[in-house]
């Protein structure tokens, strides 16, 4: 994908045939008359990793690369339950860990688990500089 | 003691009293974090790559020593491949580089990513304030600009709230941000505004401000569409202590998209100093170093530009100029910007208005982030530079320089059929969902409220109630969707669907992503492409028309079907034609000459009185000071000059009187240059009918070779022209249109109610 992606965007009007739910879903899909129905859940209105790639090909066609990391990374994350993610973040958070190696465990499952290798590499970069700079002191 | 007290000028002791008074004003002092731009503190730019692409020293500090900030972002934003190219332009050929239409926003952009913090403040500190609006309004990123809203209220009202969202849905707000005064009644904030949003045009983005984990889950439960706390400082003390790393931000921000919610980060000017740990710098240098951050972290956009710490930095000389400047330093650096201009930055109504000019004049993405939409008591993130008492003067701005600040007037009729729709639709969900019911005077109460202070609505602990059972119960968007469905409002429910509709495609997650009337546009179907006169955004005639309909606006048709309101009623003075005046004889003849359209198609005055009354003041005015007064319609003019000279060479006396319908009077002679009057009231809104009975009796006296006091009419500083000049010029060109060149005087048998009687 290089400047192409550019002619998608927005997809949900250029390239509907390209989107899907977490779950599968169409765009379509997504009506009133399906909710009522019972068709559309809670656990539908889930964005899919493939539509998060779409969207990094779309920005890095414009010239934003890192833009684009980022929904890499969110691309990973997809599949990580809320609680796995809230746990993550938290830990990120200055003083949570108490070692640089609690952190790099944390990579170390993301990635067996999730095959979350872009989001291990950040986590592991954070292990390094915290370590570095002193921040596994308790907080609260 | 106080004896001695040396007399004060009184000028000061008045300046004492204006508001501009409350604000407070900082001196500079680089040591103490009080640099604006530069301090001597800041390091000078720089940067060392080593043979494997790895950045070795940055803005004077070697790798070794890279706090957080400076790690990640050598680590992510210093794109090496541009970075030689970029260090080394000299910084003023880039600041001028920044104002030349010729020089792209893209080639730009590629020079940004080489470049460190300190350089980057470096070039834009070379800006002056007017130079860097222009550069903003060439670098911001989408084409047409918007505007964000606060929807909130004291009592966190669920009611209040789903009008209030409807409202500034209805203004053209293209996001509403709400938070709440108690954190556990979040969920119905988020539910109400959801619900309020979904009227009319086709909803908007919404957030909810709340802690982090918490904001995360209210938008997994389809209840809000974007996040904006994801906030950076730029020194690493104050972002340790903000409870946050660098990392962990750019978690959160991967998190959010991989839940299809928006999410922009939130710095500014001033935080540092607030939070104890500005290390000396400059807080543009140091909001340099967020922006940088932000960029490395991928997120799609920033809010700064002070921020909570806009009052601060613009206590500091210059310090105006600098919220300006960072926010060019978002743009530059391709970021979505939603410009500040929240905070209230003064008592200072003249320092309000001219903060947000420039902003209107370059455009941003977001012209403020969070216009107090309700308000300012109402407003729960502390009053907004602009609040729902100000809406109209901001219209009225955008209308004065033909400018989109993303906004357009709001009639009233539609207003309160939006409110009543919002009110009736959130009760209906309520009632369905089985959360509360809201009896016809609560809604009432809240449909034609201003604000809180005026509802009649759920109690504290109701609402909580709500709130707790909408998470307890793990509600989501959708159950708001059937529950719309279900209550027969089939065209809310397709709006909410929509939006929750695009959080699938991912199309708002994109750089300065907005959704307008169910389309997403964003920076990268609709970029700004400035390149000087003739691109870039202009508003179409449509939008146009929209914008500049602001209340209260007149024309011909308005004024003179005002005036046939003002007729005189029966029995009142009357004044008929008897044929051509010719020049009187007594010596104490005072003629007043009325203008043409006086009391035929003119009844009124400026001031309000009836002309009638107004001729009856001088005629009795007249006699009084021993005059004889005559009434004689001059046809061949209608300026108060040449009326009042004309009615003096009739009058027996040599004195005449001039007077135009509006209200305008004067006192002529005969012998005497037509601008060189003897009374004049030229302010006629101001004049009473008491008067115009004085200037009569003056020249009354005047006819026995008197030189009376001239009466003064006071003017106490109103803008009179602001107030009457439409309505004046449209009153005088009936009068212009009425006179005929050459036209004989007529003389008028002036009917007054005693001669009536």
């Amino acid at each position: 994908m290089s400047s192409d992606a550019r002619n998608l965007y927005p997809l949900s009007e250029k390239a509907p045939h390209l989107v899907r739910s977490k779950t599968g879903l169409r765009l379509e899909d997504f009506t009133v008359d399906a909710v009522l129905e019972g068709r559309v859940g809670a656990q539908d209105l889930a964005i899919s990793p493939a539509v998060l790639r779409l969207q990094a090909d779309i920005a890095r066609a414009t010239g934003r690369d890192r833009l684009a990391e980022n929904f890499e990374r969110a691309a990973e994350l997809v599949a990580v339950p809320q609680e796995t993610l809230l746990n993550t973040y938290e830990l990120l958070r200055p003083g949570r860990a108490r070692s640089a190696e609690e952190l790099r465990a944390q990579a170390a499952l993301m990635r067996r688990d999730y095959g979350a290798t872009r989001i291990a590499a950040m986590i592991e970069e954070a292990a390094d500089v915290c370590e570095r700079r002193g921040l596994f002191t308790k907080r609260f | 003691m106080t004896q001695n007290r040396p007399p004060r000028w009184k000028r000061m002791l008045e300046w004492d009293k204006r508001p501009l008074r409350l604000d407070s004003f900082s001196e500079e002092s680089p040591e103490d974090g009080f640099a604006v731009l530069h301090s001597p503190f800041d390091p000078a730019p720089g940067l060392k790559v080593g043979p494997k692409g790895d950045v070795l020293e940055m803005d004077g500090r070697k790798a070794a020593d890279f706090d957080i900030l400076d790690a990640f972002i050598a680590a992510h934003h210093i794109d090496v491949s541009v970075a030689k190219e970029a260090m080394e332009l000299d910084s003023t050929l880039v600041a001028r580089m920044l104002v030349d239409v010729n020089v792209s926003r893209t080639e730009l952009e590629r020079l940004a990513r080489g470049m460190t913090p300190a350089k980057l403040a470096e070039v834009v500190g070379k800006l002056s304030a007017l130079e860097v609006t222009f550069a903003y309004s060439k670098m911001r990123q989408r084409h047409s600009p918007g505007n964000q809203a606060h929807v909130t209220n004291a009592k966190d009202d669920p009611l209040q709230l789903a009008a209030d969202s409807a409202i500034a849905v209805a203004l053209g707000f293209d996001e509403i941000e709400t938070t709440m005064r108690v954190a556990g009644n979040a969920w119905a904030n988020a539910l109400a505004c959801t619900v309020g949003a979904a009227v009319g045009r086709g909803s908007t983005l919404f957030q909810c401000s709340i802690e982090e984990a918490e904001e995360l889950k209210i938008g997994l439960a389809g209840l809000a569409t974007y996040a904006e706390t994801v906030s950076v400082y730029g020194s690493e003390r104050s972002f340790v202590d903000g409870d946050d790393t660098p990392w962990s931000k750019t978690f959160l921000t991967a998190a959010y998209a991989s839940r299809g919610i928006k999410a922009r980060c939130t710095s500014g000017a001033g935080a540092e100093l607030l939070m104890g740990y500005h290390e000396q710098r400059s807080v543009l240098y140091l909001e340099a170093r967020c922006l940088c951050l932000q960029r490395a972290m991928g997120v799609q956009g920033t809010q700064n530009g002070g921020i909570d710490g806009a009052p601060l930095t613009a206590s500091m000389p210059g310090g105006v100029r600098e919220l300006m400047a960072e926010n060019l330093l978002a743009v530059w650096l391709g970021l979505e910007c939603a410009s500040g201009n929240d905070t209230r930055t003064s008592e200072s109504e003249i320092r309000i208005g001219a903060k947000i000019t420039p902003y209107l004049l370059a455009g941003s993405d977001l012209i403020t982030s969070g216009f107090g939409s309700i308000r300012a008591y109402d407003n729960s993130f502390n009053p907004s530079l602009f609040n729902a008492e100000e809406m109209e003067d901001y219209l009225v701005l955008q209308r004065d320089f033909e400018v989109d600040g993303g906004l357009a007037p709001l009639e009233e009729e539609k207003a309160l059929h939006a409110r009543s729709q919002a009110v009736e639709a959130l009760a209906d969900v309520l009632d369905e969902l089985g959360l509360a019911t809201a009896d016809a005077d609560m809604k009432n109460s809240v449909i034609f409220a201003s604000g809180s202070e005026d509802t009649e609505t759920f109690t504290p602990r109701r609402t909580l109630q709500i709130s707790r059972d909408i998470a307890a119960r793990g509600l989501t968007a959708l159950d708001v969707v059937k529950a719309l469905a279900l209550r027969g409002r089939r065209d809310m429910a397709e709006n909410l669907m929509s939006m929750l509709r695009q959080r699938i495609s991912g199309d708002y997650l994109q750089t300065s992503a907005v959704v307008r009337d169910g389309r997403v546009i964003s920076a990268v179907n609709e970029p700004n492409n400035y390149s000087g006169p003739g691109t870039g955004y202009r508003m179409n005639q449509p939008r146009w028309d929209r914008v500049k309909a602001v209340r209260g606006t007149i024309n011909r048709s308005h004024v003179l079907a005002a005036e046939g309101n003002h007729e005189p009623p029966t029995g009142s003075a009357q004044l008929y034609s008897i044929g051509i005046a010719a020049k009187g004889e007594d010596p104490h003849e005072v003629v007043i000459g009325i203008s043409p359209a006086f009391g035929d198609r003119l009844h009124c005055t400026t001031a309000g009185h009836a002309v009638s009354e107004v001729l009856d003041a001088l005629t009795k005015g007249v006699l009084e000071g021993g005059g004889m007064p005559r009434v004689v319609r001059i046809r061949h003019t209608a300026d108060t000059s040449f009326l009042g000279l004309s009615a003096a060479h009739l009058a027996g006396s040599g004195y005449g009187i001039g007077v135009q319908a509006k209200g305008t009077a004067i006192i002529h002679q005969m012998d005497r240059l037509p601008h060189m009057n003897l009374e004049l009231f030229s302010n006629a809104p101001l004049v009473s009918l008491e008067q115009y009975r004085a200037m009569g009796r003056n020249a009354g006296r005047m006819t026995w070779g008197e030189t009376p006091e001239p009466i003064i009419v006071t003017n106490n500083g109103q803008a009179l022209g602001a107030r009457f000049h439409p309505r004046v010029a449209l009153l005088y060109a009936i009068e212009t249109e009425m006179t005929e060149p050459g036209a004989e005087p007529e003389e008028m048998f002036f009917a007054s109610p005693e001669r009536n009687a």
